[in-house]
């Protein structure tokens, strides 16, 4: 409970901070907080005690603690990306405090909803999750797009959380309970649950953005502000990602034979779907949505094989790809910030005006293809490793047929910045402070993840421990 | 549980309204419609919740507190929903799918 508590604790300062800062000093308030985030990420690795809260609604465990805290390295990288595009343009419209206040109430969901023990804590969850972000995707207020982005992930999620509350009540009626120990004994294969499971499944799948509920990603992560498409591509699928490996290892174990099945159709159709839109965009941010698309299809792979290696396969993924995206959108932000372009197009020549900046996204779009020295290669690695220990064998053919189309269009974008000369390249510049921190932090996240195998060997001994 | 009204009849009413709200939510051309028919979906689970309650396990009041949470979150939603939307029609004077739509494959 203490990062729940300690969030909350800096959620209220902040409000009180806000009130007591007159209209010239607000910049500071964003300093402020991403210095009291600091010390709360800093906090957040002092180890903890095992247990529940609330009669068993709410449970912690290491693995827990392990992915709140990637959770919130995450937040905290997405913040310092922010804090400057807040400093310039946010903060004489006088709302900048509340897009940090929405940010973190948003983290606060995440964490009631992995923590989940029963159905209810995690709806609430998943719900205080969603609804500050699509407040944060039609945040500019004067921006059409923005709030036509805003409308469609509000209505879209709204469908979502609805499709999956109906598929809660089929469960809840074939297990008798809405406690995840007791369904977990009392699950059994019939129509029913099968029919709850396939419903609440989809509204899952919405959060993370699998192939038959994709629509959404592209069109959203367009309108958004760039850092808030990086939370959604990143801290928000990766929390959907991990409670629903949870509770397919765990609670729906029950019904293994039948969803094994579906997660085998919707990798296979997500990876592909994924690739071959990513293909044909020229929008960055876009370009980005449809790979994150097809990252979400190779987490399955790893769901496939239930025990430790399933487990380990995926939290580890996620980890690598949550600093692989941030850095990648970082750099676009970047650019964006600078120079407002944002087409693969313009980002010919950018090796001969900023090279750090281009080495740090060749950096994160190899990560995210799967380059061998790099975090990402020993992620899928893994993810294929596991699929492949359980004998899906056509799966994994089709995993790397896909991971080399999308080698292609990661390549494209490498060239456009490496290879292609041009006059009116984007010129020099030299990103803020906090701006800096966030890209370096990140670069760090990838290299660390790739190269230090302990972190996956601790990983491994978190899910044993969770599943025994 | 009410006399003379079996589980059947009640489950078959929430699918329906379940389903009508599904038809909705692709076929309406209006935001408020649309947002009309996400209620609907989430009113279908929450009589979901209550009958599956009283009918098959009365012991426990899980299902009725989870109904009651939805009607809260529902109005949440709705009110979070309807501000967006009404940021957008300052934008451009429209409520309809169609002009609203910039953006698409």
């Amino acid at each position: 409970m203490r990062f729940e508590l300690g969030l909350l604790l800096l959620f209220l300062t902040l409000l009180v901070f806000e009130i007591f800062t007159n209209k010239k000093q607000k910049g500071n308030v964003i300093s402020f907080a991403i210095l009291l985030f600091t010390i709360h990420t800093a906090i957040g690795f002092i180890p903890l005690a095992d247990g529940d809260l609330f009669g068993g609604m709410f449970k912690t465990n290491t693995l827990l603690f392990y992915f709140k805290n990637v959770l919130n390295v995450g937040v905290l990288i997405v913040l310092l990306q922010s804090a400057d595009w807040l400093k310039e343009k946010i903060v004489e419209q006088n709302k900048a405090t509340e897009f940090i206040l929405l940010l973190l109430s948003s983290l606060l969901g995440m964490y009631f909803m992995i923590s989940a023990g029963d159905f209810l804590m995690f709806y609430l969850g998943l719900e205080l999750a969603t609804l500050p972000v699509a407040a944060l995707v039609a945040y500019e207020t004067s921006k059409r797009i923005s709030a036509e982005a805003g409308v469609k992930y509000i209505l879209s999620s709204a469908l979502a959380s609805g499709t999956a509350l109906f598929g809660i009540s089929f469960l809840y009626a074939t297990a008798g309970s809405l406690y995840f120990d007791v369904i977990a004994t009392t699950l059994t294969v019939s129509n029913l649950s099968i029919l709850g499971f396939i419903l609440f499944f989809s509204g899952l799948a919405f959060k993370i953005s699998l192939a038959p509920f994709h629509f959404w990603t592209a069109d959203v992560y367009e309108g958004a502000p760039i850092n808030v498409a990086s939370y959604l591509s990143v801290i928000s699928k990766g929390a959907a990602v991990v409670i629903l490996v949870i509770l397919l290892f765990t609670v729906l174990k029950p019904l293994l034979p039948f969803w094994s099945k579906i997660i085998y159709i919707v990798a296979i159709a997500t990876m592909t779907i994924g690739n071959l839109f990513a293909l044909r965009q020229q929008n960055m941010k876009r370009f980005l949505a449809f790979s994150s698309v097809a990252q979400a299809g190779f987490i399955l792979l790893g769901m496939l094989s239930v025990d430790e290696l399933g487990l380990t396969t995926v939290l580890f993924f996620v980890t690598v790809y949550i600093f692989s995206n941030l850095g990648a959108f970082g750099v676009v932000q970047a650019i964006s910030e600078v120079s407002g372009k944002e087409n693969i197009d313009d980002y010919e020549g950018l090796y001969r005006t900023n090279p750090k900046l281009s080495l740090l996204l060749m950096l994160a779009l190899f990560s995210l293809a799967g380059i061998p020295p790099l975090a990402g290669f020993f992620g899928k690695f893994f993810l294929y490793a596991a699929a492949a220990s359980k004998g899906y064998y056509v799966l994994v053919f089709i995993g790397v047929v896909n991971a080399t189309i999308s080698l292609y269009y990661y390549l494209l974008v490498i060239r456009a910045m490496f290879l292609r000369k041009n006059q009116d390249a984007i010129p020099y510049f030299n990103s803020k402070l906090f701006m800096k921190l966030g890209l370096i932090l990140a670069a760090i996240g990838i290299l660390v993840a790739g190269m230090y195998s302990p972190l996956y060997e601790y990983v491994y001994t978190i899910s044993t421990n969770f599943l025994n | 549980m009410i006399e003379g009204i079996s589980i059947y009849e009640i489950l078959s009413l929430s699918s329906v309204l379940f389903f009508i709200g599904i038809y909705g939510f692709f076929t309406r051309e209006n935001l408020i419609m649309v947002l009309m028919s996400i209620e609907l979906i989430l009113n279908a689970a929450a009589i979901n919740f209550v009958i599956i309650n009283t009918y098959l396990y009365p012991d426990f009041l899980q299902g009725a507190i989870f109904s009651i949470f939805i009607i809260a979150l529902a109005a949440a939603e709705t009110a979070l929903a309807i501000a967006i939307i009404i940021n957008l029609y300052k934008l451009v004077s429209s409520v309809e799918v169609k002009d609203t739509e910039i953006m698409k494959y």
